[in-house]
């Protein structure tokens, strides 16, 4: 049988955004000029942080009531739902999946975001969950607005959500964030751009789900996340070099 | 026929933004939401070994503190064993030693810290034994991909010289850019270890 507590596939690296794209000014004095070091996986890389059901309430997946003072938020009301799978498309079960957000008009509940868009008085714009024994999530929130930001003098961000997935080992770390279908600020966007390969993009598209939808209710748009898989264990390392 | 490799390809990072504090920090956004926050205790009141302390900061290509940067920690507890099941002694970790953390910089200084107790040395790879180290993994607004390398100890020069990955730092001056230099404040041991994201003494990152 094979065993599949192996180390992690490489990370292609020419997938991913590399850390210096000019047109994302804020990368330009943030990124590393040298090469990063290749080292090998060592049961440091291969553990990781384990999470348990009493660390997440079951109200924390419900953005639209886990902030409401005295109603509910005002917006497209949405279920945000998936799978986390590896690159083996193997289920991530029982990992925290993370999620912030703008409010329906493009404000950020957090003190240093000061866009005139008002705050919504019943929308902290959080959440969070385990996935189940099949590596599936969901959230309950309203679809956040585009918002303005300082880059080019008129770059707005499309709507997205901010996803953070742990995985079973730290290698797998992995923050990200999802579009939606057909918004036509993503080619736009500086930050979207900074990632190559235009199937890449489309991978964090999240679609529109009318089956997963509720009638009279809310819709639903389903967001499938891939962390890096691991190697079977077809034959043992050589006792050579380090 | 064309023999298919039914691969997924892994999701592509993005960057965290500069509201990363709302998800993982919301207390530092400015409001109140879970019953517990995650992240905020590594090690638990029942861990052995030497408590301590780490501080520093993050500069940018210019020297300027990174001011809205989140950092987590994973590491061993003081025997050296990791609360994960692939750690063939997890059993033995003590109750509440979670491993895991995550801090933030001041908004103002930039300055960001964290309580621990010192890991003990773990096993590499091919019967190598690893110096005493704390993974940091590292995001914010400009950073694309987060930034992963290690915190090593500047007591533990013998086993720092022995360790397998430092000791694959080409440029042997470039290894100090990993070692957390000890301090003691008020009869406390502190950690100072800064991370230059570029430039002169740019940290070493790593591709894990």
């Amino acid at each position: 049988m094979r065993k599949h507590d192996g180390e992690f596939f490489q990370r292609d690296r020419q997938w991913h955004p590399p850390a210096h794209a000019a047109q994302y000014k804020s990368s330009v004095a943030r990124s590393p000029r040298f090469a990063a070091l290749s080292i090998e996986n060592t049961r440091s890389e291969i553990t990781g942080p384990v999470f348990r059901p009493d660390d997440v309430a079951k109200i924390d997946r419900d953005l639209i009531l886990n902030y409401a003072q005295d109603g509910e938020p005002v917006g497209e009301r949405i279920i945000v739902h998936g799978r986390v799978l590896d690159e083996e498309a193997r289920p991530v079960p029982n990992t925290l999946v993370e999620i912030w957000q703008a409010n329906a008009g493009g404000r950020y509940r957090h003190r240093n975001d000061t866009y005139l868009a008002p705050i919504d008085p019943n929308f902290g714009g959080c959440g969070r969950t385990l996935t189940d024994a099949e590596g599936y999530y969901y959230f309950r929130t309203v679809k956040p607005g585009a918002y303005p930001w300082r880059n080019w003098e008129n770059n707005w961000r499309p709507a997205h959500i901010h996803f953070s997935v742990f995985g079973t080992g730290w290698a797998q770390r992995l923050i990200t964030q999802m579009y939606f279908e057909g918004d036509p600020l993503i080619p736009r966007c500086p930050i979207v751009s900074t990632i190559p390969d235009p199937e890449a993009i489309d991978m964090l598209t999240a679609r529109l789900d009318m089956n997963a939808s509720v009638p009279f209710d809310c819709l639903a748009y389903r967001f499938d996340i891939v962390l890096r898989g691991r190697r079977s264990t077809l034959f043992e390392n050589r006792l050579e070099g380090n | 026929m064309r023999q298919p490799l039914a691969y997924l390809k892994e999701s592509p990072s993005q960057t965290a933004g500069p509201y990363v504090h709302i998800g993982l920090a919301p207390g530092a956004a400015g409001f109140s939401i879970f019953d517990q926050e995650l992240g905020w205790d590594i090690a638990g009141p029942n861990a052995a070994g030497e408590r301590i302390r780490i501080e520093g900061m993050v500069l940018d290509g210019t020297g300027a503190p990174v001011r809205d940067v989140l950092i987590e920690a994973w590491q061993a507890n003081a025997a050296g064993i990791y609360p994960h099941p692939e750690d063939p002694r997890h059993t033995e970790v003590e109750d509440g030693f979670r491993g895991w953390g995550r801090t933030i910089s001041d908004f103002e200084t930039g300055l960001w810290g964290f309580e621990t107790v010192k890991p003990g040395t773990v096993p590499g790879r091919n019967g190598t034994v690893q110096a005493p180290h704390i993974s940091l993994w590292i995001v914010a607004r400009g950073i694309n991909l987060g930034l992963a390398t290690r915190l090593y100890f500047s007591d533990e020069g013998e086993a720092n010289a022995a360790d397998p990955v430092l000791n694959l730092v080409e440029q042997t001056h470039r290894r100090d850019t990993l070692v957390a230099k000890r301090e003691e404040r008020d009869g406390q041991p502190l950690y100072r270890f800064d991370i230059r994201l570029q430039g002169d003494h740019e940290t070493v990152f790593l591709d894990i």
